[in-house]
């Protein structure tokens, strides 16, 4: 094989990364542009180095024109995402960001497929108000967005805790060693002394990142098989947890996952991240570091929507980058070991874990946690939360466990659980009980469509169909994003949903049900009038045609109503 | 509103006559009209007025100047606008590239060269940075463009049903406003750099051999001449008020404020009327039908019954008198007394007997004539009787928001909504709800120009001034502004602006925002007392700030506050003073001095209400 030159894409840097650079290491004029009383916005360039401090500046896209011909600026507030890794959080924590949403954002905690918390609707005079009661209980939002290693997940699955404690761990310690260490957080939000003089040194200030980060966001998973409910494969790097018995063995590493691309253009694409090897666990922090350091020496700063490592692995070839990344490690990687994974969804309600205690998962819709007219979840939880002595743990799926009951505790939850008619999903179909939608309108600002706010009337209109064919027990996985960028992991359900434009989506098909194939593009530009009539075609042939067992997504493939998509660079083929 | 011999002074002939024509007139050809009959009978000839000399052969050479205005959603298109704007300049070109969010337009009437740059969003929809300008342009006000040439690039997604709309829609506008399409429209799908590029050699392909040719020959566009127009000397006054025709009516706060502000646009074409900053502008308006039919139910009228509403013998129907002519919503203590004789209730007997004044006043707090009507009868009067004790409606002023030299031909309001309870009923501001619930774009509202010689503008236009103006009483001060920019003036200004809340009762923010970038407007700062637990107000603000503020007056600056005259104009005064106090090291007696002769030197100007 020729050897490949290790080098980045020519062309110009992209403005980001002349913001980045100009930035002193996140600063630029922050501090001051929170301040201004004229605009409750922040300028362009602010707002990009504000996502490297987990915070978006957003606007309320329902009035945005309306505003404008107002005179008004646009409805600004700011999205608030906080890190928990592996998506663990106390009882006190919950408090306290159930506080917050109260007090300063919307009345609605978000909980997103990368298991994190999310405040939607905070204004810039409450920004930093609420970001000092986020670290006051322990929490950060630091490199909760941005050019950087985003919030680590890792499978929470009570079923096998004392493995999960241990993973849990790896997944913090990658976590902790791959923040940014810029002390401009500590002095923009909680007032933290100055550092005399910003270093004149690059890289002084960030030994890992350099003054400019990394080309684009960075993902990290580990999944516990045989739930496959991070999504291991959509990575940049999934770490896949091999335990032999009954023990942490190590971690299987695969690397150049994404699911970001852009409409219509073919030179963007989904990819799943490949398995190139195993390491131990004592290992993991290390590879993650020399992984990520490839991505930021070699990836794409010139052009941002081809800048995700998938495209730095797929340009220098799998076996280029493993051989790097072994110089850099200065050992080489195992072989991989055998795994196998069954699903991506959660198993709802309540599971026996290791020395007595329990574990309660919770359908949350959306992951959104509020009061609703008739369900009062968001006082329910905070009840909880009141008397709970375990934790809280956010899934992937955008659901939530009460971990660790003790069977002392578990009468009184249970009470709660009952008194608020808390859910387990059960006496929702199977489908829906394996949906996910991301934010979409009105709040994020690439959105083209609705999903969190439309997907459950989609799929109220769906499960009639679900229940005409007899397959209201049968799971498949169905997800809707507002936009291309996949927040909500769109191509890797076996029914996926892309906003194009309000009211119309592209329909994709066929990925597996356990994560492990993309799905492809069926019927483009439509809106739920065609998307109803696909799917009671659809899922009528699936109901009488399938054979024993049989996903939904291997089954359309079979009969051949979509191609096998193999690989993403055969995706759009 | 079909004539009558009722409800007009015409002979059954000439009203039949009228009623065939009137409804056959354009708004424009009516607005002729009024302009015309007006200043005839004024015995101003308007028929022969001359047509504007055409100078043929003279005419001013083509401009260099190029405007290039986008709508983008994600970026492209404007990346494309301003690579177009930088090689225009590369050959020598004055390009100017600008968000049609930022553009207004107002000021199409002078671009005589036009490039947009435009996508096109959803499901055909203009990007959300384009919105405004769109409409605008398919809207009744859009100009006549006879002067523009214009070429349109189109970004588009073949995928999407209403492929490149956007772009298609401004082509086909700008056509039917006059435009000239120089260079044909290109339409380009997401792999647009191929056809945009050949649009942009093409388009500077077109200009360039125009601007060579121009150099030495005739230009290529011909002077387009102006319609003769009739120019009416101004014959509309208080008596004669102007009918003018609203073009825009918004609600200026944002979803979830406690107040309404309405922000109306109104057409003096043809009119004659000229103002200047600082001037107000006087409405006729009607009252609020509800509350004359209540009034005719109290009452048993018949709505139809003929009444006589002046000393002229101008008749008209109850109703109508009680809409238009007559002022129902003020109680006053003249109106009791002479409503006293026509009731036998010995209770307003009483009210208006000697000795009983504050009782009086009391009882006519928060009340209107049907209070009146309902707690003092039985009446023995007929409606004549009523409407003859009744005084005349009288207009309301506002402070004008607008400059004609930004908007030649309109004239700007901004009007806050008045409504409130009082004795059990919902009372409402007859002017401004009426602006608020009644008028619609395309209506006419009867008005005239008040001057206001006490609040104006310094002569020298590098005078600093300096700005107080909470609520609606920051109109006048964007009319200031839109002067300053239109005159070019360069004299540093400051504005202290405050109402309830930031999000949604920050009136005319973004303008604000871009007089601020531009440097029109060289400060601003506000209060928004509902958002802090601590109230806050302007002269908090300015306390703040007094060291600054005391800079300026020792500069020269001239001080203007707008708005309420009984609590804010009293605090903003005492804060002035003391400001002065403290920063010019002076004793009370001083600092009223100082105050004093700036007002002799009208350097302190109010327009409080």
């Amino acid at each position: 094989m020729a050897k490949v030159e290790l080098k980045a894409p020519e062309g110009p840097p992209s403005d980001v990364e002349r913001i980045k650079r100009e930035s002193r290491y996140l600063r630029g004029t922050l501090a001051e542009t929170m301040e201004d009383p004229l605009s409750a916005g922040i300028p362009d360039d602010d707002n990009r180095l504000m996502k490297f401090h987990g915070s978006y500046l957003q606007d309320d896209r329902d009035v945005r024109t309306e505003r404008q011909k107002q005179k008004l600026e646009p409805a600004y507030q700011f999205m608030i995402r906080v890190r928990t890794p592996g998506g663990v959080a106390t009882p006190e924590q919950w408090l306290v960001m159930d506080e917050l949403a109260r007090k300063y954002a919307n009345g609605t905690l978000k909980l997103t497929t990368r298991q994190a918390f999310q405040l939607h609707g905070v204004l810039k005079w409450n920004v930093k108000k609420t970001m000092q009661a986020i670290n006051g209980a322990l929490m950060t939002t630091l490199a909760a967005c941005g050019d950087v290693n985003r919030n680590v997940m890792c499978n929470p699955n009570p079923y096998q805790s004392e493995v999960h404690a241990e993973v849990y761990e790896w997944a913090k310690l990658i976590s902790d060693h791959l923040l940014p260490r810029t002390r401009a957080y500590y002095e923009i939000w909680l007032d933290d002394e100055k550092v005399a003089g910003t270093p004149q040194v690059d890289g002084e200030e960030e030994p890992i990142y350099g003054p400019t980060y990394l080309p684009r966001k960075f993902k990290i998973g580990i999944a516990v098989p045989p739930s496959n409910d991070v999504d291991v494969f959509s990575q940049d790097i999934g770490l896949i947890a091999i335990v032999e018995d009954g023990k942490l063995a190590g971690f299987n590493v695969a690397i150049g996952g994404g699911m970001g691309m852009t409409h219509g253009d073919k030179t963007t694409y989904p990819q799943l991240a490949k398995v190139i090897g195993f390491c131990k666990p004592d290992q993991v922090v290390e590879v993650a570091e020399k992984i990520m350091t490839i991505q930021r020496d070699y990836g794409n700063r010139s052009s941002r929507k081809h800048a995700r490592f998938k495209y730095t692995v797929d340009r220098l070839g799998l076996e280029t980058v493993k051989e790097e990344l072994e110089r850099r490690l200065g050992w080489k990687l195992g072989e991989a070991r055998p795994y196998h994974f069954e699903h991506t969804g959660d198993r709802y309600g309540w599971v026996e874990g290791v020395n007595g205690t329990w574990h309660f998962t919770l359908f949350v819709e959306g992951g959104r946690v509020k009061d609703y007219d008739d369900y009062k979840l968001m006082t329910g939880l905070r009840e909880i939360a009141k008397v709970h002595t375990g934790d809280f743990r956010l899934t992937a799926n955008q659901n939530l466990i009460i971990a660790n009951v003790t069977s002392e505790k578990k009468p009184e939850i249970e009470a709660l659980i009952a008194e608020y008619g808390l859910t387990d999903g059960r006496r929702y179909t199977a489908l829906r009980r394996n949906a996910l939608a991301c934010v979409a309108l009105p709040t994020c600002g690439l959105a083209m469509a609705e999903a969190e706010r439309y997907l459950p009337k989609l799929l109220d209109k769906i499960e009639e169909m679900i229940d005409e064919n007899g397959l209201r027990d049968d799971e498949i996985t169905i997800r809707m994003t507002g936009c291309p960028n996949g927040c909500a992991r769109h191509v890797l359900a076996e029914i996926a949903f892309v906003g194009k434009a309000v009211g119309k989506y592209n329909m994709y098909l066929g990925a597996a049900f356990n994560g492990t194939r993309l799905g492809k593009l069926y019927r483009e530009n439509i809106g739920e009038e065609e998307i109803l009539r696909e799917l009671r075609v659809l899922l009528s042939r699936y109901a009488k045609e399938r054979l024993d067992g049989e996903h939904f997504g291997d089954f359309v493939i079979r009969v051949g109503i979509v191609k096998e998509v193999t690989d993403g660079t055969n995706f759009h083929d | 509103m079909q004539l009558q011999v009722t409800n007009s002074p015409f002979t059954e002939e000439q009203i039949a006559l009228l009623n065939r024509l009137l409804p056959t007139l354009t708004p424009a050809q009516k607005l002729w009209l009024s302009g015309y009959l007006a200043a005839a009978e004024a015995a101003v000839a308007v028929l022969d007025a001359e047509a504007p000399a055409l100078f043929a052969g003279s005419s001013k050479p083509v401009s260099k100047e190029v405007t290039v205005l986008y709508g983008s959603q994600t970026g492209n298109a404007q990346k494309l606008a301003e690579k177009a704007g930088k090689a225009l300049k590369e050959r020598g070109f004055e390009a100017k590239v600008l968000s049609m969010l930022d553009f207004k337009p107002n000021e199409l009437k002078k671009v005589e060269t036009l490039l947009v740059v435009v996508s096109t969003h959803g499901e055909g929809d203009p990007p959300d940075n384009a919105v405004s300008f769109y409409e605008f342009l398919h809207s009744k006000r859009a100009p006549k463009l006879n002067h523009l040439r214009f070429s349109v690039l189109a970004l588009g997604d073949t995928s999407y049903e209403q492929f490149c709309q956007t772009g298609k829609d401004f082509d086909k506008r700008l056509e039917e406003l006059g435009g000239t399409r120089f260079y044909p429209r290109v339409d380009c799908d997401v792999d647009y750099e191929e056809a945009a590029a050949k649009w942009l050699d093409g388009v500077l392909g077109e200009l360039s051999k125009e601007a060579n040719a121009n150099a030495g020959a005739a230009p290529l566009l011909s002077a387009v001449a102006a319609a003769p127009k009739a120019e009416p000397v101004a014959v509309y006054s208080r008596k004669n008020p102007f009918p003018a025709e609203v073009l825009e009516n918004i609600n200026l706060n944002g979803r979830g404020s406690n107040k309404e502000t309405r922000h109306l646009e109104l057409s003096l074409e043809g009119s004659g009327l000229k103002y200047e900053p600082g001037d107000a502008l006087g409405i006729f308006p009607k009252n609020d039908p509800e509350l004359v039919d209540l009034v005719i139910q109290e009452m048993k009228w018949n709505p139809e019954e003929t009444v006589t509403i002046d000393k002229d013998g101008e008749v008209r129907s109850l109703k109508e008198a009680l809409t238009s002519h007559f002022e129902i919503t003020v109680l006053t203590k003249a109106l009791l007394q002479k409503l006293a004789p026509l009731s036998k209730n010995s209770a307003l007997q009483e009210l208006v007997a000697p000795g009983n004044e504050a009782k009086l006043k009391e009882y006519a707090k928060g009340r209107d004539l049907l209070d009146a009507l309902r707690d003092f009868g039985p009446w023995d009067a007929a409606p004549q009787q009523i409407i003859s004790i009744l005084r005349k409606m009288p207009p309301r002023l506002y402070s004008i928001a607008s400059s004609l030299a930004a908007y030649p031909d309109e004239v700007h309001l901004t009007i806050g909504a008045v409504r409130y309870e009082s004795h059990g009923r919902l009372r409402k501001g007859v002017c401004s709800t009426f602006c608020a619930e009644r008028i619609q774009i395309g209506d006419t509202l009867p008005v005239f120009v008040q001057p206001n010689p006490n609040f104006k503008l310094p002569k020298d236009p590098d005078t600093p001034i300096i700005m107080i103006g909470p609520g609606t009483g920051v109109a006048p001060f964007r009319a200031f502004m839109q002067e300053r920019e239109a005159t070019g003036a360069n004299g540093k200004s400051w504005l202290f602006f405050g109402d309830q809340h930031f999000m949604t009762d920050f009136l005319y923010q973004t303008e604000w925002l871009a007089w601020l970038k531009s440097g029109v407007l060289t400060r601003m700062d506000v209060a928004f007392s509902r958002d802090t637990e601590r109230k806050v107000y302007v002269q908090h603000r300015m306390q703040e700030r007094s060291k600054e503020l005391f800079g300026w007056l020792e500069e020269g600056a001239v001080v203007y506050v707008c708005g309420d005259k009984q609590h804010m104009a009293r605090d903003v005064h005492q804060t002035l003073i003391e400001i002065i106090e403290k920063e010019g090291g002076m004793s009370r007696e001083q600092a009223e001095a100082y105050v004093t002769e700036m007002q002799k030197q009208k350097r302190y100007q109010r327009d409080v209400y």
